[in-house]
């Protein structure tokens, strides 16, 4: 397939398009890659997958557009140039939507401990409605600009041009993956992933796998915040935050599951080719019989395709099933 | 045996569907007041008329409970799947949306805008669920390979690629622009003009009921006029009878106790001699069977829909009646669809009541002031005011609810509404002993 589109590429000879069409599905893929990382963490430490994600990225945005143009909170106390103020603020509305994450896992999800997966599974599903619902009702019938420094800025280096905002989200991400794979060694990663093993013996070796699930939720949250960010700037949604931003993380779950759901270089590897399949049949599969808006569902045939041959993803831990 | 409820003293009565007198006289007391609520009958004291059940027959009411009906007939087979076979579904939406576009098309309208044969509804109503069960078996290859939460996430992925599909399908859906219009209740024996039994228009009472009025003639007046609403609420009231009693008797049969029987550990199922792959496959189909049953009633009921209708809330929705209800138990998944319909409308009545209270003042109303918003600078928890307010307006607060409803009762009550009722009966049961 990837033959396929090299070889109608250079028929074409249009080259722009195929690169607009890898680095837009670059940075498509790397906001995959901040949901699924966010999901990774929370299915690692808590075996759940929550569902609540799409929610809190769309309320973290929407903190980013209140902190940064309402309040203008903490960059304007700080002072320096505009985008350092937006960048301070952005930064205090992500750690905020952590502390949200927090709440929800002591006020939601420790009490679940020991039920049923789908159990709690659904439990997120409320919480989805729940902070959806509140979510829409602050922003309210407009979208919320984020007042973001990257504007519609185009960054242009022989056949590649960029937004200004699609170099950020690559570079954010690739700090950040960089970042959670070091905390993956570090001791509190060594503890989320005991945890993830065998919350029992992890608690009998002196991890408080209470505080484990904390930690994981309010990451989670964070990243999902960051990625809410960057689906809701110029090119994803030139608006800004609206009710879309909430949905825009449903198609992570393709990555994830791609990935497999328990493995943060799946997640990684599952967002890009996600991204990258989403955005070349944008580009490619133009052909009316596909129907309108059909690269919005080739993650889910992807995904399809790939669990029929590997049903635990690409990374994924097979699950060993005893009597 | 008498008092002793609980002693069976051969198989098929302890495998009987109603064991206990007890049991046999509630259901048949329940039955009935389902058929006398649209009947809206009476009975005057003095010169007074009193309605024991009066409100239910309320034509809004009567909307509200044929709802329950077609939700309770979709959730009845997602408890198949979830409750029984114990294989997690958010797939449910696509599966009624096949069968309710299997029934457009059957039903539909002839050479209009969309696709329609005109049919009537004794050939679509199965067909619909025929074709839902068939797409259900295509898709079920999926779905027995992968396990747990990836199940969900592979279900949910075909609620997305359906909306996609009924989208696009622009000649057998409308697209989402219009949507298209979609066959009626009205039974008919073929295509004819006067429908042999209508259930969408008003007309007079039934002679089915004569017996009634000959029965309770002297104490209770039943009036002589049917509503159209009564008449469809009817209809699939007795439809969700039949669909309550086939769901009941699955239990009982070798089908039912391998789906039981996988859920509680696949393996060991499989050790036994429970074909996995196959009983899985069972438990597709007949799970879809019923949503397309469901999607085509729903739509019927509607009259006009746009595909966005089958989006994921209504997967998530009947997700919710089974798990509120309590999951794998009949009886449950049927309080369940009851909650989740008749909550929102008391939700609706009540903050219409906080409003008017706080308009009328008193101490009541100035409580009641600090969580309703009345205008644009009174800050409060709960808007009357449409469009840009403080608050939630009534629809979000209804919403934000029913997601605390959710977390709340998987949170303290995980067996659902059918876990209350078993502690209810207990406790009545040993009364005055508390064991």
């Amino acid at each position: 397939m990837s033959l396929l589109i090299l070889a109608q590429a250079a028929a074409d000879s249009g080259v722009d398009k195929f690169v607009g069409a890898i680095t837009n599905g670059l940075s498509l893929g790397a906001i995959y890659a901040l949901l699924a990382l966010g999901f990774v963490i929370i299915f690692k430490a808590t075996q759940v997958i929550s569902f609540a994600h799409g929610a809190v990225a769309a309320l973290g945005a929407y903190l980013v557009a209140y902190f940064a143009t309402v309040l203008n909170f903490p960059g304007g106390a700080l002072g320096g140039p505009a985008w350092l103020q937006w960048t301070v603020s952005a930064v205090f509305a992500v750690l905020a939507t952590a502390v949200v994450g927090l709440v929800l896992e002591r006020v939601a999800i420790r009490p679940m401990i020991g039920e049923p997966i789908f159990s709690i599974a659904m439990v997120t599903i409320g919480l989805d409605i729940v902070i959806r619902t509140i979510t829409n009702d602050f922003i309210s019938t407009d979208p919320r600009p984020l007042g973001d420094p990257f504007g519609t800025n185009i960054w242009e280096a022989g056949p590649i041009s960029m937004a200004y905002s699609e170099v950020a989200t690559i570079i954010v991400t690739i700090v950040l993956v960089l970042a959670i794979a070091w905390f993956f060694r570090s001791r509190i990663g060594v503890a989320m992933r005991a945890t993830a093993f065998d919350q029992e013996a992890a608690m009998a070796q002196g991890i408080s796998v209470g505080r484990i699930f904390a930690i994981a939720w309010a990451i989670g949250a964070g990243l999902a915040a960051v990625a809410g960010i960057f689906s809701s700037v110029f090119p994803r949604a030139s608006q800004g935050v609206s009710a879309e931003t909430a949905f825009f993380a449903f198609r992570a779950f393709p990555a994830i599951i791609l990935g497999g759901l328990d493995s943060v270089p799946g997640a990684v590897v599952g967002g890009f080719v996600i991204g990258l399949a989403e955005s070349f049949a944008g580009k490619y599969m133009t052909w009316s019989g596909f129907g309108v808006g059909f690269s919005g569902i080739v993650p889910y045939l992807v995904m399809m395709l790939v669990l029929l041959v590997r049903p635990y993803g690409l990374f994924g831990t097979e699950e060993i099933r005893r009597v | 045996m008498r008092g002793r409820p609980h002693l069976y003293v051969s198989y098929e009565s302890e495998q009987s569907l109603l064991p206990t007198w007890t049991q046999r006289v509630m259901v048949g007391l329940l039955v009935f007041l389902l058929v006398l609520i649209p009947l809206q009958g009476g009975i005057e004291i003095g010169d007074r008329l009193y309605q024991p059940v009066g409100f239910l027959g309320d034509n809004a009411w009567l909307k509200i409970l044929s709802r329950v009906a077609i939700f309770g007939i979709g959730a009845l087979g997602l408890n198949i799947l979830t409750g029984l076979a114990g294989q997690v579904s958010l797939g449910h939406a696509f599966f009624m949306g096949i069968g309710a576009y299997t029934a457009a098309v059957l039903g539909g309208e002839v050479g209009k805008a969309h696709w329609g044969l005109g049919l009537p509804i004794w050939i679509w109503l199965p067909a619909a669920g025929l074709v839902a069960a068939l797409v259900g078996m295509l898709v079920a290859p999926t779905a027995v390979k992968v396990r747990g939460l990836y199940l969900a996430i592979v279900t949910l992925g075909l609620v997305f690629i359906g909306e996609h599909l009924f989208r696009n399908l622009t000649s057998i859906t409308g697209g989402s622009q219009s949507g298209r219009k979609f066959p009626s209740l009205d039974f008919r024996l073929w295509k004819e003009e006067e429908p042999f039994l209508a259930f969408t228009s008003d007309g007079p009472m039934w002679p089915v009921f004569n017996w009634l009025d000959w029965l309770f003639g002297p104490w209770i007046n039943f009036p002589a006029e049917m509503s159209e609403e009564a008449k469809t609420y009817l209809a699939l009231a007795a439809l969700l009878v039949v669909v309550v009693v086939l769901a009941k008797n699955l239990q009982r049969t070798r089908i039912g106790r391998a789906f039981m029987a996988l859920r509680d550990r696949d393996i060991a199922a499989e050790v036994m001699g429970v074909p996995d792959a196959k009983t899985k496959f069972e438990a597709f189909a007949l799970s879809s069977f019923y949503a397309g049953i469901a999607g085509a009633l729903l739509v019927a009921f509607i009259g006009r829909a746009i595909p966005e209708q089958f989006n994921l809330l209504l997967s998530v929705q009947f997700v919710v009646i089974v798990l509120i209800g309590g999951a794998g138990t009949v009886a449950g998944t049927l309080m369940g669809s009851v909650f989740v319909f008749v909550f929102p409308r008391l939700v609706q009545d009540f903050s219409g009541w906080l409003t008017e209270t706080v308009e009328s003042g008193g101490v009541i109303g100035s409580i009641a002031d600090v969580f309703v918003s009345t205008g644009l600078d009174d800050p409060g928890l709960v808007s009357t005011l449409e469009g840009v307010s403080p608050g939630l307006n009534v629809s979000q607060l209804n919403v934000v609810i029913y997601g605390l409803l959710i977390i709340g009762f998987l949170i303290f009550e995980p067996l659902g509404l059918y876990g209350i009722w078993l502690r209810v009966r207990n406790y009545w049961k040993g009364w005055p002993f508390s064991y």
